[in-house]
């Protein structure tokens, strides 16, 4: 019986050090990791588009905190969570509608995920702040 | 034997709905910024302001930064439930996460329509 079953004693790993991620599941860590990185850099965000929109005094106040080498990692790390999340975010749609829902897709599209999103990265830190 | 009642409650249904839809919105907004910005390349900042400026693009830049707001409650919302065990401090999360979300959302409509 099913009930049995779920009851029965079985076998458990929570140990985050010992467990393999395949990578469909990295991504999917790291598509919450980089939601949550946006939220709390939500403050921050709002500031940088309002002193770009706001005045010449602001704006060219936010190009010189930007030109700062910690604000330049800092909006790395945040261009690449929002190219990270908007790529996963398209491949969860395109699994809720069964796209691409085979292991060897899935895994694939996975692969795909996480280099698109870093070569996005690249080109948009490059044009924007280099 | 699973004997839970599953009708009467929609177990989310409309959160995951409202995650997707706002997800979509914000993916269409991006296209369309990033296909604006192409075709203007603004060279200055009153070029850049003129951008935010025109109507339709305030009305689309307020439309994403609410379905931002919204998709972020979801998201944020979720991760509390997943890791934070003690009740009280987990309600307390989810409150300073709405007062923030409300709040963003008034200072986004400041600046758009102080344009």
């Amino acid at each position: 019986m099913a009930e049995m079953s779920i009851k029965k004693q079985r076998p458990k790993n929570l140990d985050l050090t010992s467990i393999r991620l395949p990578l469909p599941g990295k991504v999917s860590i790291l598509h919450r990791v980089s939601g949550a990185g946006i939220f709390l850099m939500l403050p921050l965000l709002l500031w940088i588009f309002q002193a770009s929109v706001t005045s010449p005094e602001s704006f060219e106040a936010f190009k010189a905190v930007a030109s700062h080498p910690l604000a330049k990692l800092i909006l790395a790390g945040l261009i690449w969570a929002y190219m990270h999340h908007f790529c996963a975010g398209i491949r969860f749609l395109l699994l809720d509608v069964h796209v691409g829902v085979e292991l060897q897709s899935a895994r694939q599209s996975a692969a795909v995920v996480l280099a698109v999103s870093l070569v996005l990265t690249a080109v948009l830190w490059g044009v924007l702040l280099w | 034997m699973v004997n839970r009642i599953v009708v009467g409650a929609h177990y989310g249904l409309k959160d995951w709905i409202a995650q997707r839809a706002t997800a979509v919105v914000m993916a269409v907004y991006t296209a369309l910024i990033v296909a604006v910005i192409l075709v203007a390349r603004p060279a200055d900042f009153e070029a850049w302001r003129a951008i935010f400026a025109h109507g339709f693009i305030k009305f689309a830049s307020f439309l994403f930064a609410l379905s931002l707001f919204y998709h972020a409650w979801i998201g944020m919302r979720d991760l509390w439930m997943d890791y934070i065990k003690p009740t009280g401090l987990r309600l307390a999360l989810h409150v300073l996460t709405i007062l923030a979300l409300v709040g963003y959302a008034g200072w986004a409509a400041s600046i758009l329509w102080r344009l």
